[in-house]
């Protein structure tokens, strides 16, 4: 051991010291309020209309002025990364897993889906086909999908919400559409057989299908179908399966954090705000689908397209589902066993 | 890990004693290696540590598992010896050509450290994809360099290129031109000037350029994820797999992949640590 000298000491209580006033900035609760929102990738421009009218309603409201942070990253991430630590007021997260997995670290309340409406889920949205400008390849419908030579776009479920709720689209397409549990595990098996990039998240299955022209359908949801087409000017178009899976994102507050920031005020009116008529024509304007009876229409003259739903339900609910399918192992594990393309 | 090479420079400070202070720097080298280097890497293997010899084999040692190591390991060398010998080549132009433009080319060189890489594995993505700018000729020929192990290998080569040339360059303009003059004036050739003069000079520096690139290259995921395509037992790499079992919350899981990749990492540089000093060695 090194004998403590006198600039050892200083050294160390400078640093000891500048930890400190770190900890401090941290803890410290001021004026304006601020939220933090812990989101995933696609809600980035919807919640960032959101977060000015709110800021807006509640100083009218409350007349405290408070501003809302926004986070985006992949949805799972994004939950390990509040489970961590991230001092997240609220969090809007792509599938109920990643806020039930929240809950379970004790950060947010385990009643927490009955908080707010609907179990929490303020909006919708569908799974969709994305196809180049004429649908080319004539696809109509899931069986469209296993034909001919027909490829098909879509993120590695194992790592992407979005890719998740594809291949329940598909799987829940095939046992509507009259199949066996076997059909349907033959169906999905062809898709991702036909699928020849898995990229790991949403955005990034986008680039390959609309930037880099790979593939004949994208699967994704209806809000980040109507980006895609929209910035493609004219380039690709959306086409409506006669049924797909609704697609359900749940929102939450972060218990333990808005206690201890004194939040909670804000953060429950912030959530709240999502079902406001203000607040739900923000979300139609985004294309998702806001919940309740007489959702407002995406655009003046625009109404939503028709589509049968199922829910997570129908696939056996997220707690099966994640384990049957998408656990180690699982049934999208075993589409790339070798010797399976054989079968 | 990797002791770099001696440039030969002359140190401003070497008049000095010692550095100031030995206590001080000691304490806080020591403060500042546990706390991001030691503290992080005990904690990974703790927790794959919970899982037991069984449970570590059945997360870490799987088919799957398997092949994404050899898609990881075989990629990475691969880039490595590429970056090594470019690397080699860009050192010495940069180091002993004067031409209009070097210091722009010289400042190139470090780009790929500060470009975040995932920028990278898109754009090289864009590029070589059957309708992108280069694909669109090389896809007809048979090369595909998007979505494939060549993909992998192109932008592996891009991110681990600085630190080839970078350690390599230093030794190059430090080399002592008479000791070539000399030996082309006692009758050697020029091959056998540069394999029995210059080579064994700069050997050890870039067998240390390859073990930086090979570590950098082990590691990276950004700019892999976007042009590799991700097919399991094909084009998958390690770290996807870490990251897949992390979406399941499966941490323990997850650490195991992640220490097999770092026992390998380590292995391999202290087997190329040791050879760089024995080249070293030799070349004294």
């Amino acid at each position: 051991m090194v004998p403590l000298s006198p600039r050892m000491a200083a050294a160390a209580m400078f640093l000891l010291a500048s930890l400190a006033g770190c900890a401090k900035q941290a803890g410290e609760t001021s004026d304006p309020l601020t939220l933090l929102n812990v989101s995933y990738d696609p809600t980035r421009e919807l919640y960032r209309d959101i977060n000015a009218a709110f800021a807006k309603h509640y100083e009218q409201e409350h007349g405290r002025p408070v501003s809302v942070k926004q986070s985006h990253a992949a949805s799972g991430s994004q939950a390990r990364a509040v489970i961590d630590g991230l001092d997240a007021d609220v969090v809007t997260l792509a599938v109920w897993p990643d806020v039930e997995a929240v809950a379970k670290s004790g950060l947010a309340h385990p009643d927490w889906q009955n908080r707010f409406e609907n179990n929490s889920i303020p909006y919708h949205s569908v799974v969709v086909f994305v196809v180049r400008k004429g649908n080319p390849k004539g696809i109509r419908d899931w069986a469209d999908l296993n034909r001919g030579n027909v490829s098909i776009i879509t993120p590695n479920p194992k790592t992407s919400g979005n890719g998740k709720y594809s291949f329940l689209a598909a799987w829940g397409a095939a046992l509507a559409a009259g199949g066996s549990e076997d059909d349907a595990q033959k169906f999905v098996a062809a898709i991702y057989r036909r699928t020849p990039v898995l990229d790991t998240g949403a955005r990034a299955a986008t680039a390959t299908f609309s930037q880099k022209g790979i593939g004949d359908v994208h699967l994704t949801f209806e809000s980040e179908a109507h980006l895609e087409v929209d910035e493609s000017k004219g380039d690709l178009e959306i086409i409506y399966p006669k049924r797909s899976i609704r697609v359900d994102p749940p929102v939450a507050v972060v218990d333990t954090n808005v206690d201890r920031r004194s939040t909670r005020h804000a953060a429950e009116a912030y959530l709240g705000f999502l079902y406001t008529p203000e607040g739900r024509a923000i979300i139609a304007k985004h294309h998702y689908r806001p919940w309740g009876i007489d959702p407002p229409p995406p655009g003046k003259s625009e109404t939503w397209p028709v589509i049968d739903t199922f829910d997570i339900d129908f696939v056996g609910g997220w707690k099966t589902a994640m384990k049957k399918f998408f656990s180690e192992g699982g049934v999208f594990d075993a589409i790339y066993q070798p010797g399976a393309e054989n079968e | 890990m990797i002791a770099l090479p001696a440039t030969g420079r002359p140190s401003r400070r070497r008049r000095a004693a010692v550095l100031p202070g030995f206590g001080t720097s000691a304490a806080i080298t020591s403060l500042v290696v546990t706390a991001l280097v030691i503290i992080p890497l005990a904690v990974l293997v703790l927790r794959a540590a919970s899982l037991g010899p069984a449970g570590f084999l059945a997360a870490a040692w799987t088919p799957r598992a398997r092949a994404a190591y050899a898609v990881s390991l075989s990629a990475s060398a691969i880039a490595a010896i590429a970056s090594s010998l470019l690397g080699l080549l860009v050192a010495w132009v940069l180091a002993r050509i004067e031409f209009p433009g070097r210091r722009l080319l010289d400042a190139l060189v470090d780009v790929p450290l500060a470009l975040p890489t995932a920028v990278a594995g898109l754009v090289y993505s864009a590029l070589y994809v059957e309708k992108g700018w280069l694909g669109q000729f090389l896809v007809p020929l048979g090369i595909k360099g998007s979505y494939s192990f060549l993909g992998i290998v192109l932008v592996l080569v891009f991110v681990s290129l600085p630190f080839a040339v970078r350690v390599v360059q230093p030794v190059i303009e430090s080399l002592d031109r008479d000791t070539e003059e000399a030996s082309r004036i006692l009758g050697a050739s020029r091959a056998q000037t540069f394999l029995r003069v210059v080579l064994p000079a700069i050997l050890p520096a870039v067998v240390t350029g390859f073990a930086l690139s090979l570590a950098r290259a082990l590691g990276e995921y950004g700019s892999v994820v976007f042009i590799s395509g991700n097919m399991p037992f094909r084009t998958e790499i390690a770290p996807v797999l870490i990251v897949s079992r992390l979406e399941e919350f499966a941490y323990a899981e997850a650490t195991a992949i992640a220490v097999v990749l770092l026992v390998m990492s380590i292995t391999l540089l202290v087997v190329v640590n040791a050879l760089q000093q024995r080249l070293a060695h030799n070349a004294q």
